[in-house]
């Protein structure tokens, strides 16, 4: 978008409204600043003339109507202008114009010719540039002739106009309409509505740009934000969903929890939830991400809405996390807001505000849950997915906790959030066996390989550690559970190995038993053969005796025949 | 913010008609004013006529928001009156109400 020719405009310094409206007020018009009561009106007005005449050489007159000179420089001394200083510097004028009706009396026909007098002189006097008038419609009820006081008015609009001076005319809100006295008649260039809500005992101060001739601008309402830092508009730009994306992985803190992730960690710029019941370790497992960014040398914010940064660092130290040091050093920003601080929108404004100050590598908002009580679950969610695309536009990797109050099955709040975020760390705390042990499951995570295991989270004064689970028998056994488990396997394998060793034996006996008759019966067959033998030799010596018994007998019968 | 010089002495007690240049409204206030002392408060009063467009800072010094306004400061309380002070019977109401007390 670009300035439309012919507008030229003066910046207000006011932060994140000169962005809003490219450029801030329209240079040497008069814009009418209007609002209900309390409503920051004055505030907005001096802090356009006071950035004038210290930063930008536009030397400024106000005039205040209603406030004593000294009750507005004791207001915007305390949000850090030195107004005296620039009043001795002659770059401000405060000229109070208070009429008192009481001691006035009108006959005849009249004019305002001297207020003209008086803001000529006090224009003249600084050389201004810019000029406010708080607020004018006072005159009302100074002046009983409508009729004179509304020519008198547009005469004065004009006259600012002519002088090129950049006005600001403050305005009450009236019923029905911009201001009491229709003042908005009068000023066709930019009007600008300041309102200030009350939605269920939280107050949200917003801005809107009601029209702002020849120039672009959204109608959109804008939080704003009083403090000490002065006046800021909050504009809350809706992000698309193009933004780049990092390979980079970087470490949760707790090894275990990166060695479920393929061994690396989450990417970087990512946003990771996790969600869990009460005491569950949400706020550890939080803060072990952000105390790890610092390890690396990086920024974190840490915004919570439940413990205060004593409390959070305390818990931390009990298991082995020592976040004071960061702190110290600057890398850890912790913010500690009531959720019913602000109003939704306005938490939202704040935290982008801040982020967009530290410029935080990881930013932890514990937990999330906390507005559910302070707004509808759409405007929650909406603000999320701000937050998100907020967030993943700076390549910031997000963690948000979120309190579940049952953890069986996921409620609907569960999914509306589950789709935002690209990782989900679900943390359980299950009572078996009479004791409750935590544990964390990875439901999932987008573009990384992940274990599918339940693990049991272990929190200890050496920190984190995630020990997988017993599993056996169709199940998974945590705690004392998965320690008995565990022993008993450990009972019953020694047992079984003696069984292994008991029966080897047994049947090493056999074999030696079988060996040892076998060799008996090679003995007998040895016998038996030596028999054999002598049986045979025998035969053969009785064979051939008998057949020389034969020849003789042969022999002998011959010789007698 | 007061010169009590003369406020007990009697005598003439001053007006001050703030105007803004010669324009018919401070014009006609100026011959207004003068008539209604002439003819219904001689010796009372004597009038000063300031013009603001010769010296604004008179304006701011005395508070001066319209034109032309009649500021009596003496007798307390301060009176001003403001408008070309056409009706005469109002003008000498403001002036002589406070002065009977």
């Amino acid at each position: 978008m670009t300035v439309l020719e012919g507008i030229s405009k003066s910046r207000t310094g006011i932060v994140g409204f000169d962005e809003l409206t490219l450029g801030g007020l329209p240079t040497g018009r008069p814009t009418l600043v209007c609002g209900t009561a309390g409503c920051g009106k004055t505030l907005f007005a001096s802090t356009f003339l006071l950035n004038g005449a210290r930063d930008m050489d536009e030397p400024g007159v106000f005039v205040t109507f209603e406030e004593r000179p000294s009750d507005i420089i004791s207001n915007v001394n305390s949000l850090g202008f030195d107004v005296e200083q620039l009043v001795d510097q002659g770059k401000i004028y405060l000229e109070h114009i208070s009429i008192d009706p009481s001691e006035l009396e009108e006959i005849g026909d009249y004019d305002l010719e001297g207020l003209f007098l008086r803001l000529e002189l006090a224009i003249d006097q600084v050389g201004a540039k810019r000029i406010v008038l708080d607020t004018i419609e006072s005159l009302f009820s100074a002046f009983t002739n409508p009729a004179i006081l509304r020519a008198e008015i547009r005469r004065l609009f004009d006259w600012l106009k002519d002088k090129g001076l950049t006005t600001i005319i403050t305005g009450e809100r009236g019923d029905g309409s911009l201001t009491r006295q229709g003042l908005e008649e009068y000023v066709s260039d930019c009007v600008i509505l300041l309102d200030h809500r009350v939605q269920n005992q939280i107050s949200t101060r917003r801005l809107r740009i009601v029209k702002y001739r020849g120039t672009a601008h959204g109608t959109n309402e804008v939080p704003f934000l009083i403090d000490q830092d002065g006046f800021s508009v909050l504009p809350i730009s809706s992000l698309g969903l193009n933004h780049k994306v990092s390979d980079e992985r970087i470490s949760s803190g707790v090894e275990d929890l990166d060695a479920m992730l393929s061994g690396g960690g989450f990417h970087r710029g990512t946003s990771i939830l996790l969600s869990g019941v009460a005491g569950s370790g949400k706020s550890s497992l939080s803060a072990s991400f952000a105390a790890a960014a610092c390890e690396r040398g990086e920024k974190a914010i840490y915004f919570s809405f439940e413990e205060s940064v004593d409390q959070t660092v305390r818990n931390m130290r009990s298991i082995g996390t020592d976040l004071q040091k960061h702190i110290d050093g600057g890398l850890l920003h912790y913010v500690a807001a009531r959720p019913t601080f602000y109003s939704l929108e306005m938490h939202l404004a704040v935290m982008l505000r801040e982020i967009a100050r530290v410029e935080p590598s990881i930013v932890v908002l514990d937990p999330i849950s906390a507005f559910m009580g302070s707004g509808e679950q759409l405007e929650v969610q909406s603000m999320l997915l701000r937050m998100v695309d907020f967030l993943k536009s700076r390549g910031t990797t997000a963690v948000f906790t979120h309190l579940m109050h049952s953890q069986t099955g996921s409620t609907e709040t569960d999914v509306g959030l589950s789709s935002l975020m690209d990782a989900w760390i679900l943390l359980l705390n299950r009572e078996i066996g009479g004791e409750f042990n935590r544990e964390l499951y990875l439901l999932k995570a987008r573009g990384l390989s992940h274990s599918n295991q339940v693990r049991e989270f272990v929190m200890s004064n050496t920190g984190i550690s995630l020990l997988a689970p017993y599993i056996g028998d169709g199940r998974a056994l945590t705690g004392s559970m998965r320690q008995s488990e565990e022993a008993k396997a450990r009972r019953s394998e020694v047992e079984r190995r003696a069984e292994v060793t008991r029966q080897a034996e047994r049947i090493k006996h056999r074999r030696r038993k079988a060996l040892a008759q076998i060799e008996a019966l090679q003995a007998e067959l040895d016998a038996d053969e030596i028999e054999l033998n002598t049986v045979t030799e025998a035969e053969e010596v009785y064979l051939e005796q008998s057949a020389m018994d034969q020849q003789q007998m042969e022999k002998s019968r011959r010789v007698d025949g | 913010m007061e010169t009590s010089e003369t406020q007990d002495a009697r005598g003439p007690k001053k007006l001050v008609l703030y105007v803004a240049g010669e324009t018919p409204k401070s014009l006609a206030a100026i011959k207004n004013l003068e008539k209604i002392c002439t003819e219904n408060l001689p010796g009372k009063y004597v009038i000063e006529v300031v013009d603001l467009k010769k010296s604004p800072q008179l304006a701011r010094e005395h508070n001066i928001v319209a034109i032309p306004t009649l500021v009596r400061e003496l007798p307390t309380p301060i009176r001003k009156i403001i408008g070309d002070l056409s009706n005469s019977e109002k003008v000498l109401v403001n002036l002589q109400v406070s002065e009977n007390e």
